[in-house]
């Protein structure tokens, strides 16, 4: 029983460190493809170092929620952290304290508290950028809901731990349609929420186009540092739920041994690295679409997810 | 064969059903008339898959040849004709006019497809249960959202397309049903498939010449003006 509480935090812990190590590599790896060298791999750490040093400046219009928000929105994606299967393909100690629709909810706390801050200040391109992360966000909902109905329908189940086997027994499963075409939806959900590129452009200075961005424009310091990190490792988790749920298991531990769990540390870190390079290949093809694309984009996912469903139910 | 083989087998041609139905919605998405194209040859390329695999799976060399003719017929020829026949211009352009707005489309074909469960589950429970798969259902869906896309494109080579995927729906539900039909007929079908786009685009190419447009919407209803030297000669 311990060990599993153990092995719980320990996941916590994985999500909590290399989260920025993973936003490291993807924008070295963006770089790379553009002929460029890129910052080393560790600026994401040394930029958290960098901004937990600092003053922390408020505006004095702001209410409480601007001050409390980066903590939510730092706190929530470790919340998810303990719920989902980062390292083992057996439950843990909290798995069952909530399924994949829990920790949707618990993300969109985050989400939510994010937007508030946003519109809590007055600056004029927190709202903006507000807005058009709910945009996003209630285009990306029924997506969402979609996905999870499909998968509790194959699975019977909406606990990750008891999906993630599903499609590997036996491994023709693995090719069934539902799974292929929930996996692709699941990818452009992806692209949605992590504000990546046909979506967002995570880069880029440009208020007037920023979406994900420009909610996180007025904080500075402390707040600043968190409310990155938070973001960080909300991706990370996300690719976690895609990689380690979705996906396939493998590469997790099965046995409840220290020396299991700490082996999958790298495995899984492989297995993002595989993702990131499929992510950089996607991000650097195509273009950022215009604001109402998106509405086509986030369509494409929903027809995905329901073909999926479609696909399952007609199978006799 | 043993289970695991056969099971893999069928799994195989339902994602390849699964992705015929998701390149039709595409297809009803796209804005390009190249792109459309492009995805007409996809969607060739699964039906080909799924035929491939269903032979394997019933030892059925008949469906072997059915995916070879379709190999052969769709995606090589039928682009090949359509190049040669229709203008370049059609290709070029980037936007094509759609009489619904691309979501809504998309929302009404998604009803159309979940529609076609309440067809396609009676029909495939009523033949033999070595029978049943998704193709009979999913292949009623295409040609559905194929019939779709006949109605809300403007443009003639999109109408064009519509008509192929509507062929391509029937043929996937044809195949899972009808797996010794004579290759005759399958040569038969295919032939007739070509002669169609070889008509097609020669009309096609013919409506430019005359109206200087591919975008048939505009041809909705016939307009006699009465030209003014007849006017002239009337009185």
């Amino acid at each position: 029983m311990l060990e599993r509480i153990l092995f719980n935090v320990l996941q916590a812990a994985v999500v909590l460190i290399f989260a920025p190590l993973a936003s490291g590599v993807l924008s070295r790896l963006k770089e790379m493809v553009q002929s460029k060298r890129g910052p080393s791999i560790f600026q994401p750490y040394r930029d958290l170092w960098k901004l937990f040093h600092k003053d922390e400046i408020a505006s004095e219009e702001s209410s409480w929620i601007f001050r409390f928000a980066p903590y939510i929105i730092f706190v929530t994606p470790i919340f998810v952290a303990l719920l989902i299967p980062v390292l083992t393909r057996y439950p843990l100690f909290f798995a069952f304290m909530g399924d994949m629709l829990g920790g949707g909810f618990v993300l969109a706390l985050g989400g939510f508290f994010a937007t508030l801050a946003a519109v809590d200040t007055a600056n004029p391109y927190g709202p903006v950028g507000a807005s058009r992360t709910r945009m996003v966000g209630f285009l990306a909902e029924p997506v969402f809901m979609i996905v999870f109905f499909t998968v509790s329908f194959v699975a019977g189940s909406t606990i990750p731990y008891i999906v993630q086997q599903k499609w590997v027994t036996p491994l023709a499963n693995f090719f069934a349609p539902s799974h292929v075409l929930l996996v692709l939806a699941f990818v452009m959900l992806i692209l949605a929420e992590g504000g990546r590129i046909p979506v967002d452009n995570p880069t880029g200075h440009f208020e007037l186009a920023m979406i994900d961005e420009s909610k996180s424009l007025e904080y500075s310091g402390r707040g600043f540092a968190l409310v990155k990190w938070g973001g960080q490792m909300k991706f990370f988790v996300l690719m976690c739920i895609f990689l380690n749920v979705l996906l396939a298991p493998w590469g997790l531990a099965g046995e409840q041994t220290y020396g299991a769990v700490l082996l999958a540390i790298p495995l899984v870190l492989v297995k993002v690295f595989c993702f990131l390079l499929v992510l950089v290949g996607i991000e650097s093809s195509l273009a950022k679409l215009r604001l109402f694309r998106i509405v086509e984009f986030l369509g494409a996912a929903f027809i995905t997810s329901v073909a999926a469903m479609i696909a399952q139910v007609f199978l006799p | 064969m043993n289970d695991a083989t056969k099971q893999l087998l069928e799994n195989l041609n339902a994602l390849a059903a699964g992705l015929f139905l998701l390149t039709a919605f595409g297809i009803v998405a796209m804005r390009q008339a190249r792109g459309c194209l492009n995805l007409f040859i996809v969607q060739s390329l699964l039906l080909a898959a799924s035929a491939a695999l269903l032979g394997l799976r019933y030892d059925s060399g008949h469906l072997y040849g059915v995916a070879l003719v379709n190999l052969i017929s769709k995606p090589i020829i039928v682009p090949w004709l359509l190049r040669k026949t229709s203008p370049a211009e059609v290709y070029t352009r980037r936007e094509i006019d759609q009489v619904l707005n691309i979501p809504t489309a998309l929302l009404i074909a998604l009803a159309l497809a979940i529609g076609a469960y309440f067809v396609g589950i009676p029909l495939a429970n009523a033949v033999g249960p070595e029978f049943r798969g998704p193709n009979v259902p999913i292949g009623i869906a295409v040609l559905l959202l194929g019939a779709f896309t006949l109605t809300v494109r403007r443009e003639a080579l999109s109408l064009l397309i519509g008509l192929l995927v509507m062929e391509n729906g029937a043929f996937l539900a044809g195949i899972s049903i009808a797996r010794d039909l004579g290759m005759l007929v399958e040569l038969a079908i295919a032939t007739d498939g070509l002669v169609i786009v070889f008509i097609m685009g020669v009309l096609v190419r013919a409506v430019q010449k005359q109206i200087g447009t591919t975008a048939v919407g505009a041809l909705a209803s016939l307009k006699e003006t009465a030209a003014p030297e007849t006017d002239e000669a009337l009185r």
